[in-house]
């Protein structure tokens, strides 16, 4: 169990040769587990994982993520979740009753939308669902891309970063699992946001990064009142 | 080849006509991560030539007919600039550099865990600026960092190296004029932690005796240009970045205008 170890490793690094399992990012030949992937090495319960630093968004079932409608059938909306797959998001799986050939009306391409991974199957076809408490059609503000593998550290423990820059902000944000956030407020405020935001994916490695973070909304926020006030 | 050799392309002490011996490599520098809208990257130079390399995907397979729907396929396209060569190269596919593309995407189908994005594509751009021979090695060992570089699930870097008989000795990695008028050129690619093979080529002739020097000369280089390719790698991705101050006069800026 080593949780401080952060040890950068390539594709095709050794990672180890006995007694742990092979998890996410990994493969074993020979009985030996090796990195599949450039990311960062932990051990979590007699697992091996390796943490991506880079790469493609892969939807799997439950992520929350941010689509924009790409396309528009007579019973369905084509969504871009920001991965190599098109998600079809069926009449069915939004809580408005829509008739036949008419999703545009509710729906048009270039909306925003918060969505939930329903299914992926093997090969990888996704569907995705609006129909449950909190997802909806996002109207107004703006969406910025980060990588997805940052996406926790945005987050925080428990919330807590994302929480810190909304109320320090005074910003709506909704963070998906597939790296793209949707922001709404004054634009003075979501430019801090964005700022904040991109500081923590530049510095996702870096410790104690939620007080720099505040130091640095603190700092900006200031300036904003002093000016203000001039 | 094909250029008769009774031009000295190697003194009697041995020495090469760039100062190399039989068995130097060119001076090689490669760096990961130089171009920032391409999702990998990376920019190698071998002694005179100049390759970059980007890797885009694993993104929606277009013509959608060859999508394969049980693994990604890999497209590379390796392309030589007008201005990489003396004369002038028209520009645009030929029967080289499609040949080219084709087995280097076909080695990299063998490293990439293609299984795991299923009907996707994952394309790499090989871009020659500037050509000395050895440019398809050169470019599958950026394309290989790039690849790496891009966050794309692979079995090992994988780096390439061209062997060759110049005035009847084996030497390794040629350059222009070993290459016009040598005998021989073997390009070859290797998974260096297996030791298999995964790109090879020979133009020109060698005996059996000859083709094992070779090979072996050729894998113990490229075991070399592996250690090189982690270094890139390495360097991109150092834990360090203590948070920068310099971030603080665009946000003053901005919030003034």
């Amino acid at each position: 169990m080593e949780g401080g170890g952060r040890e950068v490793v390539l594709p095709g690094d050794l990672l180890d040769s006995g007694k742990l399992k092979a998890g996410a990012g990994t493969y074993v030949q020979d009985g030996r587990i090796y990195a599949a992937q450039l990311g960062i090495k932990s051990v979590k319960a007699n697992f091996v994982n390796v943490i991506p630093l880079g790469g493609r968004y892969i939807p799997s079932p439950g992520d929350t993520v941010i689509g924009k409608v790409v396309d528009i059938g007579p019973s369905n909306w084509f969504i871009d979740i920001n991965s190599p797959y098109q998600a079809p998001l069926h009449v069915n799986e939004v809580p408005w009753r829509v008739d036949f050939g008419d999703t545009a009306r509710f729906m048009n391409i270039g909306d925003t939308l918060l969505a939930k991974v329903l299914m992926v199957d093997e090969t990888k076809r996704v569907q995705v669902t609006m129909k449950e408490q909190g997802l909806r059609k996002l109207q107004g503000g703006q969406v910025m891309e980060i990588s997805y593998s940052k996406v926790p550290r945005v987050i925080g423990k428990g919330g807590s970063m994302i929480q810190m820059i909304k109320t320090m902000t005074n910003t709506r944000i909704f963070v998906g699992q597939n790296g793209r956030i949707w922001l709404d407020g004054d634009i003075e405020s979501i430019l801090f946001a964005i700022r904040a935001i991109k500081m923590i994916e530049d510095n996702a490695q870096a410790s104690h990064l939620t007080e720099k973070v505040r130091e640095y909304l603190e700092s900006a926020t200031k300036k904003v009142q002093v000016e203000a006030s001039n | 080849m094909g250029g008769n050799s009774n031009i000295k392309l190697i003194d009697d002490n041995g020495i090469r006509i760039d100062g190399r011996r039989v068995d130097e490599l060119r001076p090689i520098k490669i760096e990961a991560g130089v171009l920032k809208r391409a999702d990998g990257s990376a920019y190698v130079e071998f002694g005179k030539n100049k390759v970059l390399a980007a890797v885009y995907g694993p993104r929606e397979c277009h013509p959608r007919h060859m999508q394969d729907p049980s693994k990604a396929i890999v497209q590379c396209k390796y392309n030589m600039i007008s201005f990489s060569v003396n004369d002038r190269k028209r520009p645009g596919p030929d029967r080289r550099s499609v040949e080219i593309s084709k087995i280097i995407s076909e080695a990299f189908e063998y490293v990439v865990f293609t299984e795991n994005y299923p009907r996707t594509s994952i394309d790499v751009y090989i871009e020659v600026l500037q050509a000395n021979a050895g440019t398809r090695c050169a470019g599958l060992t950026a394309a290989s960092v790039a690849l790496a570089d891009a966050g794309i699930p692979m079995r090992d870097l994988v780096p390439s190296v061209a062997v060759g008989k110049v005035n009847d000795q084996i030497v390794l990695d040629l350059q222009k004029e070993e290459d016009n008028f040598g005998q021989a050129d073997l390009p070859l690619a290797i998974i260096p932690r297996t030791g298999e093979v995964i790109l090879m080529q020979m133009d020109g002739h060698l005996t059996k005796a000859e083709f094992d020097i070779a090979l072996e000369m050729g894998v113990g280089a490229c075991n070399k240009i592996y250690a090189l390719q982690k270094d890139a790698l390495a360097r991109r991705y150092a834990i360090e970045k203590v948070i920068d101050e310099a971030d603080e006069p665009a946000v003053e800026q901005t919030v003034e205008g």
